[in-house]
């Protein structure tokens, strides 16, 4: 998902930790309590929160490139105010998720300057190119309700602060959710130049959604710590599942194809998908999707041409408090 | 296939409405470009923010102008359909982005002018009108606080940010004359009550600045040489690529629901 990246892995110093602080942590985990910043945690859920939602959090900045790209180009001023005020909705969600990061200890600046050296990863999803309008219905439709089907559970994750963010995150990103598919609608009741243009974005974007959820359980090692301290309630492949199964009856009725010729309904009614491409997967998460480098260029090119200004702001606030204490001392 | 631009009819109303419109919708649409690149997220938040009311503000207005006209017209065939010579916003809107401190200034020098206006046209006789004013103004008090905020910390901020903002100044100063200029058409709107004498917020306005630019360390140029041409669809040569961008869906795919 938009930690699709997360290794959890990490160096394990827990033996330097009290052994009964560690058990009492594990304890208040299983009894579903929440863990708030100030309270003890091991290290490497500390690390493990802060990789994943700061992840998170350049996800949601990063993501108002590609949807960016098209708020001067929208087609009528109804979908113009709607689009803006939604890439408007994912800085705050990245602002709002800096500073859940924030509380354990990191601050945004480093946080930040980890995405910009390109250190620290954000969702592969962000890496494919917007060609179309269309690419604005879809991204909304699927890839805002690939993101709802993981973070719903996310709602719940142990730690406090990202638990609260999420509630609020996952209440705009279904009302974004909700304007995609109305997108799509509109586009698939239109001309057959809309309609197709519709299929077209499906057709590119099917795929790439489906990689959000991240590896196969089969082959992902990392997502056992996760799950014990109820950071990760579902495996990837539940979580694609899912996603599958609601999203086909929504293509259906849209008139549109899911480009899975191989694609079938089991039994107990699940829609089985064909094998990923988990090369295209490793390839993008290396640096090398179509807008890799264009993504982490413009991030870089606003943070460089800013320089001057948050140097500004902060030399003016400097003066002031210096002016502040002078008067206070006469 | 329908003809390239709609055609307006242009009565004293309509055209009054279009051209404040105008001056939001191409206003709104230059800060929506920051979107995604500001200097700190929380401006990216602002700056859409403001985009997002001055388009709103578009909305209400071509709406009303719309229904003025009487004829097959709406919100989107007026932001969609007309080309530049049709445009009548202030030469002040369109020009470009550049740097942060002149989008701030740009911005600075309208809200300051937009705040004293809306609160002035809450009592306009035109019902409609009267109620855009009071909903705008509230939006351009807020407008001209962030904008003044930021033009002190830019000139009393770094050397470098000084020099910015005082360059900025300089160079947009000779789009502010034509906020305050009158044709005959509003001339009439304003004696009946309809308009107000953009005039008499002058010196308000002035005052505005003067403290806002001051406090800041900077100065107000001293030439009064003013570039005029909006109004009448004679702009600079920035707003065609402006449109060109705002309408390329309608333009490209002519007559379609979106």
């Amino acid at each position: 998902m938009y930690t699709q990246a997360l290794n959890t892995a990490e160096a394990d110093d827990r033996h330097l930790e009290d052994a009964a602080q560690a058990a009492h942590f594990q304890a208040r985990i299983d009894a579903e309590e929440r863990i708030e910043p100030n309270d003890w945690m091991p290290a490497a859920y500390r690390k493990t929160l802060t990789r994943q939602i700061s992840q998170h959090a350049h996800s949601e900045i990063v993501g108002m490139l590609p949807e960016g790209n098209w708020i001067t180009r929208a087609p009528t001023l109804r979908r113009k105010a709607a689009l803006l005020a939604k890439v408007q909705d994912e800085c705050g969600h990245g602002l709002y998720l800096y500073a859940a990061a924030e509380t354990l200890g990191t601050s945004r600046e480093e946080l930040v300057d980890a995405m910009l050296a390109g250190k620290a990863k954000y969702s592969s999803i962000f890496n494919y190119p917007t060609l179309t309008w269309a690419d604005i219905g879809t991204i909304g439709w699927l890839v805002d309700g690939a993101a709802i089907m993981n973070q719903i559970p996310l709602c719940r994750c142990s730690y406090g602060p990202y638990a609260r963010a999420m509630i609020r995150v996952c209440k705009e990103e279904s009302f974004h959710q909700r304007q995609g598919y109305e997108i799509m609608l509109t586009l698939c009741g239109g001309s057959d130049e809309q309609k197709a243009m519709a299929q077209d974005a499906l057709d590119r974007w099917w795929w790439p959604v489906l990689m959000m959820f991240g590896p196969p359980d089969a082959t992902s090692q990392h997502s056992d710590v996760s799950t014990k301290w109820k950071i990760k309630r579902f495996s990837n492949d539940e979580l694609r599942q899912k996603f599958v199964d609601a999203t086909v009856p929504q293509a259906q009725y849209l008139g549109l194809t899911i480009p899975d010729p191989g694609m079938t309904q089991d039994a107990e009614g699940h829609w089985r998908y064909s094998e990923i491409d988990w090369t295209e997967f490793k390839q993008v998460l290396a640096g090398n999707g179509p807008c890799n480098r264009d993504r982490v260029a413009a991030r870089r090119k606003a943070h460089d041409d800013g320089a001057w200004v948050r140097e500004a702001a902060a030399a003016y606030a400097a003066k002031r408090a210096h002016r502040q204490t002078a008067q206070a001392a006469e | 296939m329908p003809a390239a631009n709609i055609q307006v009819s242009e009565t004293p109303l309509v055209l009054y409405a279009l051209r404040r419109a105008d001056d939001a919708l191409i206003l709104g649409h230059r800060l929506s470009e920051w979107c995604g690149h500001a200097p700190m997220m929380e401006e990216d938040m602002a700056l859409s923010n403001i985009a997002l009311d001055l388009i709103g503000q578009a909305r209400e207005l071509y709406t009303y102008a719309a229904k003025t006209e009487d004829k097959d017209n709406d919100e989107d065939k007026l932001a969609y359909l007309r080309d530049v010579r049709q445009y009548r916003n202030l030469l002040l809107v369109e020009q470009p982005n550049g740097d942060f401190a002149q989008t701030l200034v740009r911005q600075f020098f309208y809200s300051a002018f937009a705040d004293l206006y809306w609160r002035a046209m809450m009592t306009s006789r035109d019902a409609t009108l009267a109620a855009i004013a009071a909903k705008s103004e509230k939006e351009s008090a807020y407008h001209l606080r962030h904008a003044s905020e930021w033009i002190i910390r830019l000139g009393d901020g770094t050397d470098e940010s000084h020099q910015r903002a005082q360059a900025a100044i300089d160079h947009l100063w000779a789009f502010t004359g034509e906020m305050f200029a009158v044709d005959e058409g509003e001339r009439a709107l304003i004696h009946a009550g309809i308009a107000v004498d953009p005039g008499t917020l002058r010196s308000r306005w002035l005052t505005t600045l003067s403290d806002v630019v001051g406090e800041a360390t900077l100065r107000l140029p001293q030439n009064d040489w003013m570039q005029q041409g909006g109004r009448s669809g004679r702009h600079s040569e920035h707003l065609g690529h402006l449109l060109s961008e705002l309408q390329s869906m309608q333009r490209t795919f002519p007559g379609q629901t979106w």
